[in-house]
């Protein structure tokens, strides 16, 4: 074989070889060792380094070097105006300049390279910026470097350029996405904390419901947690479930807090918080699906008899039917200024004799399935317990009625009573 | 000595103060690097020479010839002798286009290879 084809196809697998290197994501650092040992390769060159330049701090640090002594100084400062000059040079310098560069580079720094020969300096060079810099010695041949030479160095110069600028694009991207998440959390954190202000703020001008919005929130969560819900929705439904009487803002102060109950026309009155909730809520951006259709539409039923809307069955959103029931619930176990509250046996007939009118079967169950489970221990949290408070102590005697009411569900009986309305 | 690293093990053999270290089909940055530190650490233990046998090498890429450039230096460094064997014609041409040959004898084969060394006083071979 002709020794030019030889050298041609010897550079050519460089080249091949780079291209797998420099597309190789895993180790930054090892990327360019290998892509300056492909170089050294190519013409083998008895010694050299390349180095990475950092604008910032005005520095050539040197990730990888043969040749150069024991112990080369691996970050040499580089001079701005230095860097410039470089940059208007390029990868494709003529050998005079790229040979010039090296005495240069020599010259500023004496004590680094005090008996050490750098024949060639060819910057890396990126959209006009200098990204590094090779620095090369004598070839094995023993023969000066050549045009042709150049060219070669040239050509893996600007891949291996390519390849710095690439993972510093990559790094600032990752480091980008990383500002954006932690904008994001923080953001995620105020929306909560203003949630849980606003729940504050509707449960203090309902006197007689004080914790009812925080409370209905976490039922809420237990029971779409139950249902198989991911962590975002949960966390749906639970701010849906902090903002779903966000509507009583607008409603009369002496309304809200009538000890009697309701006359007509203070229903009425009382009946606009879930569509003025669903107002409120709107125009916001919230982080999660339907806050604004879960608040407005938890006082709707499935038998199509609720309100706003009077929606029926499949139309009231699923989120809703969570937040309907986790509602009624905290209504029927804490105390009304017309009412004590009630036994939990009196709350379960209730639901039963609601379920597939008022409340969604599925529902039911799953709220029934995540009590039983923290009466029997096989769920660590005790957090309905928690909530229900210590009004609440015989909690284990619901047992049977809870598995009774799973099991209807499960097995259709209510489902029927459901269909049939 | 045993190999910790999980690789494949470089076939290696000591004659005397004398290495015989076979390089594997393809000469690139991986079998490239277990050569290299085969030569380091035989050169450390004391080796005065270091052959390479290239008699399963059909190829050497760039990253291979870089590397040997550093054995070179190393064995430059630990006045070691250093000898290339058996290499088949495609990379003996690459190695003298290159300049290796200037700073490596090439042996025919192992035999001739250590003949070129310097007279030895322990003949008893031993493979690792």
């Amino acid at each position: 074989m002709e020794t030019n084809t030889q050298r041609l196809l010897h550079t050519f697998a460089a080249l091949a070889d780079l291209g797998q290197e420099i597309a190789d994501t895993g180790d930054f650092e090892e990327m360019l060792r290998a892509s300056f040992h492909l170089l050294l390769g190519s013409l083998a060159i008895r010694r050299g380094a390349v180095g990475e330049y950092d604008r910032e701090r005005g520095e050539l640090r040197l990730i990888a070097a043969r040749g150069l002594g024991e112990s080369p100084e691996l970050v040499l400062p580089l001079a701005s105006e230095r860097a410039r000059h470089l940059a208007s040079l390029g990868s494709s310098l003529t050998l005079d300049e790229a040979r010039s560069e090296a005495g240069n580079f020599l010259e500023d720094h004496k004590d680094a390279f005090a008996s050490v020969e750098i024949d060639l300096l060819v910057p890396l060079v990126v959209r006009e910026r200098l990204i590094g810099a090779v620095l090369l010695g004598e070839k094995a041949t023993g023969e000066k470097f050549t045009e042709e030479d150049l060219q070669i160095v040239g050509a893996l110069a600007r891949h291996i350029g390519v390849g710095i600028h690439s993972h510093r694009l990559l790094e600032e991207v990752e480091h980008k996405a990383e500002e954006n998440r932690r904008l994001y959390e923080g953001l995620r954190a105020i929306y909560k904390e203003t949630v849980h202000a606003f729940a504050a703020a509707i449960d203090i001008k309902d006197r007689y419901t004080q914790g009812h919005s925080v409370r209905v929130g976490k039922y809420s969560e237990i029971i779409a947690r139950e249902l198989g819900w991911s962590d975002d929705a949960v966390e749906g439904i639970a701010i849906a479930g902090y903002l779903h009487d966000i509507g009583k803002l607008i409603v009369d102060l002496n309304v809200i807090n009538s000890p009697e109950r309701f006359n007509a026309k203070e229903s009425k009155e009382m009946s606009r918080h879930p569509a003025a909730g669903y107002e409120i809520l709107a125009p916001i951006s919230h982080p999660y699906a339907d806050i604004p259709l879960m608040a407005r539409y938890h006082h709707e039923r499935l038998d199509g008899n609720g309100y706003p809307d009077g929606l029926k069955g499949d139309e009231i959103p699923p989120g809703a039917k969570i937040v309907t029931l986790a509602d009624s619930f905290d209504a029927m176990t804490t105390d009304r200024p017309y009412r004590k509250r009630l036994a939990l046996v009196d709350v379960l007939a209730d639901f039963r004799a609601n379920t597939g009118t008022q409340f969604e079967p599925a529902v039911v169950c799953a709220f029934c399935r995540a009590f039983l489970k923290e009466i029997e221990g096989t769920s660590k949290e005790k957090r309905l317990m928690k909530l229900l408070g210590k009004n609440y102590e015989d909690v284990e005697s619901v047992s049977p009625l809870l598995t009774q009411l799973i099991s209807d569900l499960d097995g259709g009986a209510m489902a029927a009573t459901a269909s049939s309305h | 000595m045993a190999d910790t690293t999980g690789e494949t093990p470089v076939q290696a053999r000591c004659i005397g103060d004398t290495a015989i270290i076979y390089a594997s089909d393809y000469l690139n940055k991986l079998s490239g690097e277990r050569i290299e530190r085969e030569c380091k650490r035989q050169l450390e233990s004391g080796c005065r020479a270091l052959v390479i046998n290239f008699r399963d090498t059909e190829l050497v890429n760039s990253i291979g010839v870089s590397i040997l450039m550093g054995v070179i230096d190393a064995a430059e460094q630990n006045t070691a002798q250093l000898i290339f064997s058996d290499v088949n014609s495609h990379t003996a041409k690459l190695f003298e286009m290159l300049g290796l040959t200037r700073l490596v004898s090439v042996a025919k084969d192992e035999n001739e290879a250590l003949a070129l060394v310097a007279p030895q006083t322990n003949v008893a071979g031993s493979t690792s």
